[in-house]
């Protein structure tokens, strides 16, 4: 077969090339060892990245199975208590809270974040935003660990002087929930811009054309235009504030709680997480176990979340192209 | 005319009522204007606060009590003695035979300057600290201050301290605040990031060239490019799992170093963590990449071709060269990402407290981020005071980094 092929080819020489060399010249695709090589290892480098993944659902899902086969599956989602020393593992209490902190998160972060990008996109001169964008974006490059440093010294202190001493507990969900949201301003701001930045001009004058004003415009033209790529970037914050580790570790509290009073200390999945593991941790009990059940369900919400954000910046792009 | 004109009276307002109409408008609008705005102006003000708050602990009045006062040892200052004559107060102020226990364990002669000066400190002057103040305090309430330690603590003495000074930097890990520092951290963190960038950088960008010059539009390199899409919105402490499994637990042998001859005893090591961030950062090294290799124009490729360049040869050549500062723009994102990332390093297993520099991949380790959370997690006030030091130091490390990337993007885009 190959033989053939190439003998055909070889019979379209080129007369020029006939008369200057005896060889004959073929111009069919030549394969070549060393860029073959090379197109090898820069595939390998691409499907690393799937290793990952396969990597992340086999260590979860082996280790939670271990998990599952001494704790139930619907005690693990209905108990209210997580004490792993009286064999209680039920995840309400983790995640609730996470989801505690990650709504008072998304109550500043959302708005605020909206509220940038409305001001970035169709207020700012340039001056401004050439000083407001950095800021942002510093804000972004802070360290998580740093706002957890700032939720528990400054967060903490504030509320307390507040809300009362006596109301507030040192370590609570309030303050990490608070500064959470600092953090996720600039994510938020930064991705919704894009999506109001993606809206055509056209759109703009047309309004301005028939006498709305700038409010009008940008609330009532740009903004229902670029809505899905907001609500994406309001998925991705939640999937982010979901997922953050360090400032609950630092500010929310180490014991697992159920409560739904946000000035109590309670423990978020993430921050068990890291407390269980940054112990000295024996990899055959029952605590390493549960931790993977903990990182599991972590992991599928996130996922789940991102995935929901993916397809509605998909939806917003094919709006116009 | 006439009916246009009575169509718009009918249905517009006319006169007063439309200044009304614009005035109330144009007020609506200036008032949400103010409002976008201070939400921007929000982030302003979070970050100044943010970097007040550090700096408010980072200096301030410390009250000292001193087991011998320090201006008793000597006529001069103890920091301007010479080392004979830091031996001679050490040998005068302790009983003899702990000073021969600390001459048994290493000969006065053998130890440094700064070893025998902390010997000092350590064993004569036996610093107290008994109560610290913060920048703003001791700024504004210097008075109360001094009023507070004459009336409490009248052994004191109270000196203005900065909590950040080269010892700072240049000493280990510490039980004692006062002498405790981040040596060991930066050190850790500096190894684990080196040997991140060795793997993370061929590996990203290796990855990014495939995607955008090798891949075809077909299902396989479509799921291969969501897949990394998905993997830069998982949560860092899912990764630090995925190292603790794979890297610390799986490959053992290895990430403790047995098979190269340097055990460590387990596989909580600095290559391990290495392994751990470069996943976690490849992602971001890949996205950031494709960008910069999107972003070269189609012609240099097409030129390269049409003179009989191989795909490699454009590549090599053409397409990286014009790619270059996008891709290291990128990686020193993806790399100050990777100095910050604390959640992972806890669950991998980075000790806390370490006095030993790290000597190479297999040495146990800790890192900057993990010092400030442990720091951070203690109740004593002196440890909030090291924990923002510590937080100075990681910040201007970050800000240098990012200053670097700035300055290479404008440097390369000029020559472009």
């Amino acid at each position: 077969m190959d033989d053939k092929v190439s003998i055909g080819m070889d019979s379209r020489r080129i007369t020029t090339s006939q008369r200057e060399t005896t060889r004959p010249f073929s111009l069919k695709k030549q394969s070549r060892l060393g860029e073959n090589i090379i197109q090898g290892f820069l595939l390998f480098c691409g499907v690393l990245s799937m290793f990952t993944t396969i990597g992340i659902v086999i260590v979860l899902g082996s280790e939670s199975i271990a998990f599952f086969r001494q704790v139930s599956i619907v005690e693990f989602l209905t108990n209210t208590v997580w004490s792993p020393q009286i064999d209680e593992f039920g995840i309400l209490p983790l995640l609730l809270s996470t989801l505690l902190t990650s709504t008072i998160a998304m109550f500043i972060a959302l708005p605020t974040g909206l509220a940038a990008a409305i001001y970035l996109s169709e207020y700012a001169s340039r001056r401004a935003r050439s000083i407001l964008k950095p800021v942002l974006e510093v804000l972004a490059g802070v360290p998580t660990v740093v706002y957890g440093y700032f939720a528990l010294k400054f967060m903490t202190p504030l509320l307390k002087s507040v809300f009362g001493e006596a109301n507030v507990n040192i370590y609570n969900m309030a303050s990490a929930g608070l500064v959470m949201g600092i953090m996720i301003i600039p994510l938020v701001s930064s991705m919704s811009e894009d999506a109001l930045s993606a809206v055509p001009r056209a759109l703009r004058e047309g309004a301005y054309g028939l006498g709305a004003t700038r409010l009008e415009t940008a609330i009532k033209v740009v903004l229902p235009a670029g809505i899905s790529g907001i609500i994406a970037a309001f998925v991705v914050a939640i999937s982010r504030a979901v997922g953050e580790t360090m400032i609950v570790a630092v500010a929310a509290g180490a014991k697992p709680t159920f409560t739904f009073n946000p000035f109590e200390a309670a423990e978020t999945m993430t921050g068990h997480i890291a407390r269980i593991s940054g112990g000295d941790l024996s990899y055959a009990s029952i605590d390493y176990n549960s931790i993977f059940a903990i990182g599991l369900t972590l992991f599928l919400m996130t996922l789940g979340l991102n995935m929901i954000s993916r397809r509605l910046v998909r939806r917003f792009r094919e709006v116009y192209e | 005319m006439t009916t246009l004109n009575e169509d718009v009276k009918s249905g517009l307002p006319q006169g007063e009522a439309s200044r009304r109409n614009i005035a109330s408008r144009r007020r609506k609008g200036a008032i949400w204007r103010t409002i976008f705005l201070s939400a921007t102006i929000f982030g302003l003000i979070a970050l100044s606060l943010l970097i007040y708050n550090v700096a408010n602990e980072v200096f301030g009045y410390v009250a000292i009590e001193y087991a011998v006062d320090p201006a008793t040892l000597s006529d001069k200052p103890l920091d301007e003695l010479n080392k004979d004559e830091l031996v001679a107060v050490l040998q005068g102020n302790m009983r003899k035979n702990a000073f021969r226990t600390l001459e048994n364990e290493k000969p006065m002669a053998n130890r440094s300057d700064s070893e025998v000066y902390d010997l000092v400190v350590e064993r004569v002057l036996k610093p107290q600290t008994l109560e610290t103040w913060t920048l703003r305090d001791s700024w504004f309430n210097k008075a109360a201050i001094d009023a507070q330690v004459a009336s409490d603590f009248p052994e004191a003495k109270l000196e203005f301290r900065s909590w950040i000074s080269t010892s700072f930097l240049t000493t280990p890990m510490s039980s004692d605040p006062l002498r405790a520092g981040v040596r060991t951290a930066l050190l850790g963190s500096l190894w684990m990031i080196a040997i991140t960038i060795l793997f993370a950088f061929p590996i990203g960008v290796g990855a990014a060239i495939y995607l955008e010059e090798y891949a075809t539009d077909n299902r396989f390199n479509r799921i291969i490019q969501t897949n990394i899409n998905n993997l830069a919105g998982v949560p860092s402490i899912i990764y630090g799992m995925l190292g603790l499994v794979i890297f610390v637990r799986t490959l053992e042998p290895i990430t403790s170093g047995r098979m190269f001859g340097a055990d460590s005893g387990n596989g909580r090591t600095i290559v391990a963590a290495s392994l751990t961030m470069m996943l976690l950062i490849l992602p971001i090294m890949i996205i950031n990449g494709q960008e910069a290799i999107r972003a070269v124009p189609l012609s240099l490729r097409q030129a390269s071709y049409g003179l009989g360049a191989t795909k490699w040869q454009t590549i090599w050549h053409h397409v990286l060269p014009n790619a270059l500062p996008g891709i290291f723009t990128g990686t020193i994102l993806a790399i100050s990402r990777a100095i910050g990332e604390t959640a992972p390093l806890i669950v991998v297993g980075a000790s806390t407290f370490i006095v030993t520099d790290p000597d190479g991949p297999f040495a146990k380790f800790t890192a900057l981020p993990i010092q400030i959370y442990n720091w951070t997690s203690r109740p004593q006030p002196e440890f909030a005071h090291i924990a923002a030091s510590a937080i100075v130091v990681l910040l201007v490390m970050l800000l240098s980094l990012n200053a670097i990337a700035v300055v290479l993007r404008n440097r390369f885009s000029k020559r472009g």
